[in-house]
């Protein structure tokens, strides 16, 4: 890979819950402006590692880590936190847009930065929305709340909400996994849009769905102690069709996990 | 079907019937609990409202007498009435040159309006109690909400995240919670102590609104406390992570996301604390004073109805003002409980969207 290219990036990185180790010695780099998905069986730590890219892990008591973590060849770690969570957006499992309207969502993360120009938040409104593939259902009625709209826009509406901040990387947490078929080829879709002026990072239980959308995978497993380690990162199609580990063969091919 | 089969589908069915009749039972019982408790409530409310609402809503005609040119107004009850005496009402608005307006027999309510008079018959109405009631329930809210909401939100926003990394702040928000349900459980006469120790005499504040504000705000302080810790408990990890997920600091979370959505358990507490100071009587007894005039600062000593209502029905002859005086009380409880309901449901709306 060529390294000029390294988005974000970590080293030898273990993260610990209290005494308990998460995740050991992971070093991968993930592209910019590829989509790279990260998969693994449950428990194995791809949503824990997913949320060191951000600094969220620094939210749960006790949680704590070694090596490094890079945005950029900067450590993530000395940075402002939250400067660091402008430039790298999430969305999460469940959709969990605000109990406001959904002009009100779109717009939070630029209010937060101190946007106060009205016709400057609807134009930050009306183009994320139609980033996102929303606009032209909720169009006509930005004020209603987010919350009655169905499930599939809900996790779109979060998608717009932090493609509004103007992110470099958005990390998506298992973005699918409480939508319909439909709902899902719909944000599928969209991530293949997104992909031009974002590196994308995806966990997900789906290997149907790494190896529809993803660039690149990482494959993640438990060890004997249970923290989770890197078994193996390569391009999708090759790591898919040519496993170098037998333990990733073994997982695509769904013999555990 | 073989004997034994058959044999398994009776008993089958025999303890389905048991199963059934006990839950029938059970749903009975429930229900007339449910109905107990209905009608106990209910009756103490429409026993209290039915024999104060002769006393209540007594009209006597006034005579009444509006001067915009001197910017007053003359209230002027008939001879016979109990209550009857001139009242001069000045306002600072004065139109020169205007005419005098005269009105024949307005009804008014003389009990709501005219002041207690004192004394061993207990002759007057409550307007002073009225107005005292609200001057304390305002002041006594000012003072607690402001401290109660901070403390729930430091306790809940910040000090859980600190826990596992710094154990003395741990401890110390764990000796907090603790006090904060002990003092919920204390019997409200310790805080009138209380109150009657610090403010009234080392403070020298007095038997005054002061002393009684604060006193009356140490003893609903619990109380916010803890509704609004746990309305803050209800809102979803979720709401905060994602606003912190997109860059927003901490405070910004609490202050846009959180207590929005936590408003309406906030505004409950509130609304508990309101019923608690208008229906409380220790606190004001040792602190308040007792007098019947309306208070002019917040140093005079003054009377709120469930006050007035205990000197009535314990210092009086006059046992049907005291059931007047709780009925407003009760209905007023009632009204404030509805308003403020509706508007936080309205608030809830407005913010989520419709």
């Amino acid at each position: 890979m060529d390294m000029n290219n390294v988005k974000l990036e970590t080293h030898n990185y273990h993260l610990y819950y209290g005494e308990f180790r998460a995740l050991y010695g992971v070093s991968v780099q993930v592209p910019a402006n590829q989509i790279t998905a990260i998969i693994g069986p449950s428990g194995c730590g791809k949503s824990s590692f997913l949320r060191t890219f951000n600094r969220m892990n620094d939210l749960i008591p006790g949680a704590h880590s070694e090596g490094e973590v890079y945005l950029d060849g900067e450590a993530v770690f000395s940075q402002d936190v939250v400067e660091l969570r402008r430039r790298v957006g999430m969305v999460f499992q469940r959709p969990n847009p605000f109990p406001k309207s959904i002009y009100e969502n779109v717009v939070y993360g630029s209010r937060v930065h101190g946007v106060r120009n009205k016709g400057q938040l609807s134009a930050i409104a009306e183009r994320s929305l139609k980033a996102a593939a929303l606009w032209d259902e909720v169009k006509d009625d930005l004020q209603k709340s987010a919350l009655a709209l169905s499930g599939g826009q809900q996790q779109r509406l979060c998608i717009a909400r932090a493609l509004a901040v103007e992110p470099e990387v958005i990390l998506m947490d298992e973005p699918c996994s409480a939508l319909d078929p439909i709902a899902t080829l719909k944000i599928e879709d969209l991530m293949r849009e997104l992909e031009k002026d974002y590196t994308i990072v995806i966990v997900t239980h789906n290997m149907q769905q790494a190896a529809r959308v993803s660039d690149y995978t990482a494959f993640l497993m438990m060890r004997e102690d249970r923290a989770g380690e890197l078994v193996e990162f390569g391009s999708t199609p090759e790591l898919f069709t040519k496993p170098q580990d037998q333990r990733t063969e073994d997982y695509i091919t769904g013999r555990f996990g | 079907m073989s004997e034994r089969m058959k044999a398994t589908t009776l008993s089958t069915r025999s303890n389905l019937e048991r199963r059934h009749l006990i839950q029938r039972i059970a749903f009975g019982l429930l229900w007339a609990a449910g109905v107990i408790a209905v009608v106990v409530t209910v009756l103490v409310v429409a026993y209290v409202v039915v024999q104060g609402a002769d006393e209540v809503l007594t009209v006597e005609m006034a005579h009444v007498t509006i001067d915009p040119a001197e910017g007053r107004m003359i209230v002027d009850l008939p001879d016979d009435s109990i209550d009857a005496n001139v009242k001069v009402i000045e306002w600072p608005i004065k139109l020169p040159g205007a005419q005098l307006i005269v009105l024949e027999g307005v009804p008014l309510l003389t009990f709501l309006l005219t002041e207690p008079k004192g004394g061993l018959t207990g002759e007057g109405g409550i307007s002073t109690t009225i107005i005292t009631t609200l001057y304390l329930v305002l002041l006594t809210i000012s003072i607690a909400m402001p401290l109660g909401v901070g403390a729930a939100i430091y306790l809940v926003e910040y000090a859980g995240e600190m826990q596992g990394r710094n154990v003395w702040l741990v401890r110390l928000v764990a000796v907090v919670r603790f006090g904060v349900e002990t003092l919920a459980g204390v019997p409200s006469i310790i805080f009138g102590l209380f109150g009657y120790a610090l403010f009234v005499t080392a403070m020298r504040f007095g038997f005054s609104l002061l002393s009684a504000g604060l006193a009356g705000a140490c003893l609903i302080l619990p109380v916010v406390i803890r509704t609004t810790e746990e309305a803050l408990r209800a809102v979803p990890r979720s709401y905060r992570e994602g606003s912190l997920a997109l860059g927003a600091t901490q405070w910004q979370t609490i202050w846009k996301v959180v207590l929005p959505a936590a408003l309406p358990g906030i505004v409950t507490g509130i609304v508990l604390s309101v019923g608690r100071i208008v229906s409380e009587t220790a606190v004001f007894y040792v602190t308040l004073g007792g007098s019947h005039n309306l208070p002019t600062s917040l140093l005079s000593p003054g009377r709120t109805m469930a006050l007035h209502l205990y000197y009535l029905a314990m210092d009086t002859t006059a046992f049907q003002k005291a059931m007047g005086t709780g009925a407003v009380l009760v209905v007023g409880i009632i009204i404030v409980n509805a308003v403020i309901n509706y508007l936080s449901r309205r608030f809830a709306v407005s913010a989520r969207g419709r």
